[in-house]
């Protein structure tokens, strides 16, 4: 893809004043790092990160009958939410595979606001339209939305400088509209760090302001700019899924073993019956996260063995800053994905020791 | 950035220095850059023989691994043992201390293919 044709968020400029190395991602030109991708990783865990996400897509859904519709859609319970509350929920083919894996905001009793992964946004869209033979309209409104991750131990210190909102009013998982830098901002306390944090949806046209007054806010804190490397290395050791990776259309949530995201006992959303399906049959393969033992590490899309066979195959892996190893995370037959197996990665056609483990590889103290 | 004058460059981002029938061969500031926190450095084996414009090792980062392609065929003499504990010492200095291999040239007619430093830093601009 020429340069020229990728998509650019409102921050692009910023970016690049700010000496990012930027990379198509998805078809959109974004900023990998600025410092360093292991510093970046390390400010987060440390004190405070800022992330542009604006290529995240936003879908509304509003009308009488929204909550039907998302309902259907998804997997998760919407109709357990509390006004404010999101939660985080997948979205599935009627065979069971991801469409995409999301987060559901209820803004209204009937207004819920999705937050979809850039790539997915059309195809989410056009799929959540097909199942809406509801009272209710459907709009991919990415376009009205910039959206800012502010993420590590010292992002609430750093965001309430900036709004009126009482931050630590917000729980985990719950969003409130309010006002940041003077401007309208849904705050929403989420993330994909396994850090605390929040995440701010902006106009567009406050975004790169809005970026800076936070740098500056942030600046007793060593806020630093950080990449989608760091993001993606932080959302590794949280164990957080990644599209493309970890789920997409041939796998299903028990595989991925986010059974918990998926409420059997709705009485319908698409996917459902193969599901049972699934659950009656039982799944053949599940994730695993795992460290490397011998010297390599393992990536996306290499072949694991179990005693010497071929068995399956790493989704992610990564040297982990916070932990000083290298981790991954794999698919393998369900009998054999429990910690403690020794296994085979093999890097460039030699096998490699690893060993599965438990997971999440890093839980933030409390 | 100024790239030494004293090195050839190839369009894969290595560079090498030639003293006598031996030269010394490493990856560029541009790659070390593009590469990130790098964290292995797989080489070979004194004794290995390795070919212009084929691999030779890889450099690894935290976010990838990339291919490293000799600028010249030889004999390999010697093996940077540096990389082997401190591979992190690439994004510090890779045009001294991090070198990588240092080789006995088997066709030294073929430094001839290999770009100056100023077709280099032209190459990496128009690339950037």
């Amino acid at each position: 893809m020429l340069p020229n044709t990728l998509k650019k968020t409102p921050l692009h400029a910023a970016h690049r004043a700010c000496g990012s190395k930027m990379v198509d991602f998805g078809g959109w030109d974004m900023p990998v790092q600025y410092s360093g991708l292991v510093d970046e990783h390390q400010t987060v865990r440390r004190s405070v990160g800022l992330f542009d996400v604006s290529h995240m897509g936003e879908i509304e859904v509003r009308g009488p009958e929204a909550l039907q519709l998302v309902e259907i859609v998804s997997t998760n319970a919407a109709s357990k939410l509390k006004i404010g509350q999101a939660h985080y929920s997948g979205l599935l083919y009627e065979h069971g595979g991801f469409v995409d894996d999301i987060l559901v905001h209820k803004v209204a009793d009937d207004s819920f606001f999705l937050c979809v992964n850039a790539s997915n946004q059309e195809k989410d869209f056009e799929h959540i339209r097909g199942y809406n033979k509801f009272d209710c309209d459907v709009e991919l409104a990415s376009d009205r939305y910039a959206q800012l991750a502010i993420q590590g131990p010292n992002a609430r210190a750093t965001l309430q400088k900036l709004t009126p909102v009482d931050l630590s009013a917000i729980r985990y998982y719950w969003f409130t509209d309010g006002v940041v830098c003077g401007t309208p901002a849904r705050i929403a306390h989420t993330g994909y760090t396994g850090e605390d944090g929040f995440e701010i949806y902006v106009a567009p046209e406050e975004a790169e302001r809005i970026w800076n007054e936070i740098l500056e806010a942030g600046e007793e804190f060593g806020i630093k700019p950080c990449g989608l490397g760091a993001r993606n290395t932080l959302r590794l050791e949280a164990k957080m899924a990644l599209y493309g990776h970890e789920i997409h259309a041939s796998i299903n949530p028990f595989e991925a073993d986010l059974g918990w995201i998926v409420k059997m006992e709705k009485a319908d959303f698409v996917g459902k019956r193969a599901l049972a399906g699934s659950m009656e049959r039982g799944v053949t393969r599940k994730l695993i996260g795992f460290e490397m033992r011998g010297r390599g590490i393992g990536r996306d899309g290499y072949e694991v063995l179990l005693d010497g066979q071929p068995a399956g195959w790493v989704t992610s892996g990564s040297p982990s800053p916070t932990l000083g190893k290298n981790i991954g995370l794999c698919y393998l037959p369900v009998a054999e994905s429990r910690p403690g197996r020794k296994i085979e990665v093999v890097i460039r056609s030699q096998p490699v020791e690893a060993e599965t483990v438990d997971t999440p590889f890093y839980k933030r103290p409390k | 950035m100024t790239y030494p004058d004293n090195l050839r460059y190839t369009k894969e981002h290595e560079w090498t220095l030639v003293e006598g029938d031996a030269a010394t061969i490493g990856i560029t500031d541009h790659a070390q850059k593009e590469l990130g926190d790098i964290v292995f450095v797989d080489l070979p084996k004194v004794g290995a023989k390795i070919e212009q414009g084929k691999t030779f090792g890889s450099v690894e980062s935290v976010k990838a691994v990339s291919d490293v392609y000799s600028p010249i065929s030889g004999e390999v003499l010697e093996v940077n043992e540096l990389l082997a504990s401190a591979p992190e010492k690439l994004n510090e200095d890779p045009h001294g201390a991090a070198w990588l291999i240092k080789v006995r040239m088997t066709a030294p007619e073929q430094i001839k293919n290999l770009l100056s430093a100023q077709e280099y830093q032209d190459y990496v601009g128009a690339e950037s």
